[in-house]
């Protein structure tokens, strides 16, 4: 097993509020991996740690060995690291074709080095040429909206928003993709069809880190699952073991193991 | 040198508290509303045209008519609000509720140069005549100068006891932190919004008065003036802090004094140089907050 | 459910919803495109009244600066409240390299572009310092920057302070005095027409109108945010700065409340807003009815309150109302009038 991202000791304090300290997690390279804990355990701050949006205090991040430590958004995700978020975050007044060309940019690890980074080209070139269009409109069908294409993306529906927020995400094939409680909000038969492509996409090679308070979710597709408590890691392993262990009860209720079933 | 020096810091100072009360109203519409009232300027300048109408034909005292003009702002206030901005909604809502701002003020500019024409006017009484000072620490001040101190001193008073003492003043408070939070707990979000803006607005009576009294001449014209110094100093004080705007406004307004003592010309630019140079190295202002809520 | 609601005049990337019916309505646009632009060419020669081509001068002049602002504001999101920077910046330039290089004719016309790139230089480090901060202080700043070119044009002495700029008056026929004028005023603003809709489509737009909508999001996939913009910015700013050189030379003379004039933004942003903000056909919509309308206006009341106050009570019917402009507004109308009748 492989790690392709490993956060090494992690602290973030905001204001008076210790969100993560020392928290170091482990994330093998194709495996689906859950995180969880309960409200305030730092999950979110964690990712927005990751992929840039906030610095951490202390403690370094590693995808595939190299360091990534305070990294801007924009770096963290030329190097490969995709990311969804808690309220979906898509561009309402481009139509959802636009949408995933903003995010088909050329990144400076897919070309040549001899290109280098900025490849200036005709700036008032028509977007998106033809490979990126078919590309787009790929993962478009691969996320069942591909009809939408022409519309507004603001007039999809919740549900529609967070499937395009995960293919725009997919198109720049990042090899780790970062998802912000992806069931959140959405009916059954969404959350199944999402979490069948993402088991689909695993298959193929795809690594997924996923946020989740959906514990059939979390439970049904992640081969790992780490729990966050207070900002730092309290248990890791396979689900079967996680779901039994007092460590986690503890941590959702704050109760031992003699009290009720958990609610989830 | 060194009096000169002395006595423009003194009039700064003075002339900062005025300022100050302008500026409160704008950043207090800021905080709880998230817009910028562009309208405040010349809304200052409609509330020294009430006061003028008011002791002009009707001979009442300048302090003494603030008890009809700031009723009467804050009528106009809580009206704007109610029909050109609450009305307002979808993604452009904040450059919108600009534009309308700036619509308003358009309009109520026009209105003040066909009811009055674009002469200067002014507003005068015993205590505005130049000989009407004390002499404190050797220097003159002038009688209006202080009793605006005081009524600055009363206002804060006022709002300070309004904001942080009444019920209404905790829906204020609690809106200004979190709409939706505020929202769930039942405060009546709109009424508060056209309360406050209303408020925003009656602050510019006295405001108005003030800057009557204490300006020379004024004149329809004199909102442009007004209200481009009013936003560079509630942006260099930090949008949505009161006592950043106040602080901001006595600094540029002693800048501003002290310059003109060499440069009158480009005195005012100083009032400019300033933001500039303070969005350069923290463009949420001095007291400001980071940016909280999503453009 | 209508599956593609286009706000846009010009066809944005993707399958077309409606196949055939799309084509057509593509066909009949440029049908309408070609027919306006014969139109504006011949309209001299045809309407050789003095101040109907008088009107016509200064409604091309505000097209192209109209469509300029919406190149930059409408497309980012960033609202410019002082784009007048620009215009009066554009009529000083031409005035004061004229009046020192003692030019006049056809070749004070080869002078705007020299104004335009003044401007950018201008743009430039003003862009840099007004661009890092959030959309509502950023209008502030622009509103501020006004002020202080306002401030610089009365008080130095190379602007000829308070009385402002004559501009070298040519000799030519006062039958088409106003006709140079007019062409060069059609090419600026057909150009940016062409250069807004190019953008609108290219890969450069689509980051500019990313930013607009959400502009962290857009940074966070790559998009380079203070360069995109700058570059807006600069551009805008550059077509803006030769319309005013146009205009000064063409209304012979500027002083400094003149050439910036707080009523400037307000009217290109009443223009760009009445049509459609960031739409390719919405500002110049807005300037062709708005700038003969506000010229009307002008002449026929003497009193400059009156259209001040007609001015705001329009905008804000505009904004209350049509808040996304009257195309787009007219265009869902259609679209919904469309699907009533298909239902049936």
């Amino acid at each position: 097993m492989t790690t392709i991202l490993r956060t090494d000791g992690i602290a973030k304090a905001f204001g008076g509020v210790q969100a993560l300290s020392g928290c170091s997690i482990d994330v093998a390279e194709g495996s689906i991996t859950g995180l969880i804990g309960p409200n305030g355990s730092g999950k979110t701050t964690l990712f927005n740690i990751i992929t840039g949006y906030e610095k951490p205090d202390a403690g370094q991040i590693y995808l595939g060995g190299r360091q990534i430590t305070g990294a801007s958004p924009q770096r963290v995700f030329a190097a490969g690291i995709g990311r969804t978020f808690q309220l979906t975050r898509i561009f309402p007044r481009l139509t959802v074709l636009e949408n995933m060309l903003v995010a088909s940019q050329p990144r400076a690890s897919q070309q040549g080095g001899s290109h280098g980074r900025r490849r200036l080209g005709n700036p008032l070139a028509r977007s998106g040429g033809a490979a990126d269009r078919d590309r787009a409109m790929y993962q478009l069908e691969f996320a069942g909206i591909a009809g939408h294409a022409s519309a507004l993306a603001g007039t999809l529906s919740y549900g529609q928003r967070k499937l395009l927020e995960l293919a725009y995400v997919l198109i720049a094939d990042p090899q780790i993709v970062l998802l912000d409680e992806p069931a959140g909000g959405i009916n059954p038969s969404l959350i199944h069809l999402i979490s069948d492509r993402i088991a689909e996409l695993n298959a193929a090679g795809k690594t997924f880190l996923i946020v989740e308070h959906n514990m059939e979710f979390v439970m049904g597709l992640c081969q790992h699952i780490t729990v966050l408590d207070y900002g730092s890691v309290v248990a890791a392993g396979p689900p079967q073991i996680i779901r039994d262990d007092p460590r986690v009860l503890d941590a959702y209720l704050g109760i031992g193991e003699d009290d009720d079933e958990p609610a989830a | 040198m060194a009096r000169q020096i002395l006595e423009a810091i003194a009039d700064g100072i003075l002339g900062g508290g005025v300022y100050a009360l302008m500026a409160a109203g704008l950043t207090l519409i800021f905080g709880v509303l998230d817009i910028i009232n562009i309208a405040q300027g010349i809304l200052v300048v409609l509330g020294a045209y009430l006061s003028y109408v008011l002791s002009v034909h009707l001979h009442i005292d300048l302090f003494v008519g603030l008890a009809i003009t700031i009723p009467v702002m804050f009528v106009i206030g809580v009206a704007i609000q109610w029909l050109f901005i609450r009305p307002l909604r979808g993604s452009e809502r904040t450059s919108m509720t600009l534009l309308a701002c700036y619509a308003v003020a358009l309009i109520i500019e026009g209105i003040l140069y066909w009811v009055f024409g674009p002469n200067f006017v002014s507003l005068n009484a015993w205590y505005t005549q130049p000989n009407a000072s004390v002499k404190i620490f050797g220097f003159y001040v002038g009688d209006i100068y202080l009793f605006g101190f005081g009524l600055a001193v009363a206002a804060v008073v006022v709002l300070y006891w309004l904001l942080y003492r009444t019920t209404f003043g905790r829906a204020v408070r609690a809106t200004m932190q979190d709409l939706t939070a505020a929202r769930l707990i039942g405060i009546e979000v709109n009424r508060v919004a056209a309360i406050t803006f209303g408020i925003g607005v009656a602050i510019t009576a006295v405001g108005g008065m003030m800057y009557g009294a204490t300006t020379g001449a004024f004149s329809p014209n004199s909102g442009y003036d007004l209200i481009s110094r009013l936003l560079a100093i509630i942006i260099l004080g930090g949008l949505g802090s009161v006592g950043g705007a106040m602080a901001a406004a006595i600094f540029m307004t002693t800048a501003e004094a002290l310059v003109d003592i060499w440069q009158p010309n480009w005195a005012v630019a100083v009032f400019y140089l300033a933001l500039i140079l303070v969005l350069l190295f923290k463009p949420s202002g001095i007291f400001g907050r980071q940016a909280a809520r999503a453009q | 459910m209508i599956a593609g609601m286009k706000p846009d005049a010009a066809a944005g990337p993707g399958a077309e919803a409606d196949g055939g019916a799309g084509r057509q309505w593509k066909r009949s646009k440029f049908g309408a495109l070609g027919l306006g632009l014969v139109i504006a060419v011949i309209f001299p020669l045809v309407f050789t009244n003095a101040t109907i081509s008088n009107i016509a001068v200064q409604t091309v002049i505000f097209v192209a600066v109209a469509s300029a602002w919406n190149i930059f504001s409408g497309y980012s999101g960033y609202l410019s409240l002082g784009h007048a920077i620009f215009f009066g910046t554009g009529a000083y330039a031409v005035g004061i390299i004229a009046r020192d290089w003692q030019l006049n004719g056809a070749s004070v016309f080869a002078l705007l572009p020299l104004a335009g790139l003044i401007a950018t230089a201008i743009a430039i480090p003003l862009g840099l310092i007004a661009l890092r901060v959030r959309r509502h202080t950023f209008v502030v700043i622009t509103i501020a920057f006004f002020f202080i070119a306002q401030l610089s044009a009365s008080n130095l002495s190379i602007t000829g302070g308070s009385s402002g700029l004559l501009a070298p008056v040519p000799n030519w026929s006062p039958d088409t005095f106003n006709d140079p004028f007019y062409y060069v005023g059609l090419v600026i603003a057909i150009g940016t027409i062409a250069l807004s809709f190019l953008i609108r489509r290219s890969r450069f737009g689509l980051q500019l109108r990313a930013i607009r909508d959400d502009e962290d999001r857009a940074v966070g996939l790559g998009v380079r945010a203070m360069p995109v913009k700058l570059t807006a910015f600069a551009v805008s700013g550059f077509i803006t700065a030769m319309a005013g050189g146009l205009w000064f030379y063409f209304l012979s003379q500027t002083f400094p409340q003149f050439a910036f004039d707080p009523l400037f933004d307000l009217a290109i942003v009443l223009m760009a807003f009445f049509g459609g903000l960031g739409t390719v056909a919405g500002p110049v919509l807005g300037a062709l009815v708005l700038e003969p309308v506000q010229l009307y206006l002008n002449l026929r009341l003497t009193n400059d309150y009156l259209s001040e106050i007609l001015l705001g009570v329009l905008f804000l019917v505009v904004i209350l109302f049509m808040p996304r402009g009257v195309l787009p507004t007219a265009g869902e109308f259609i679209t919904a009038q469309r699907a009533r009748r298909a239902e049936r």
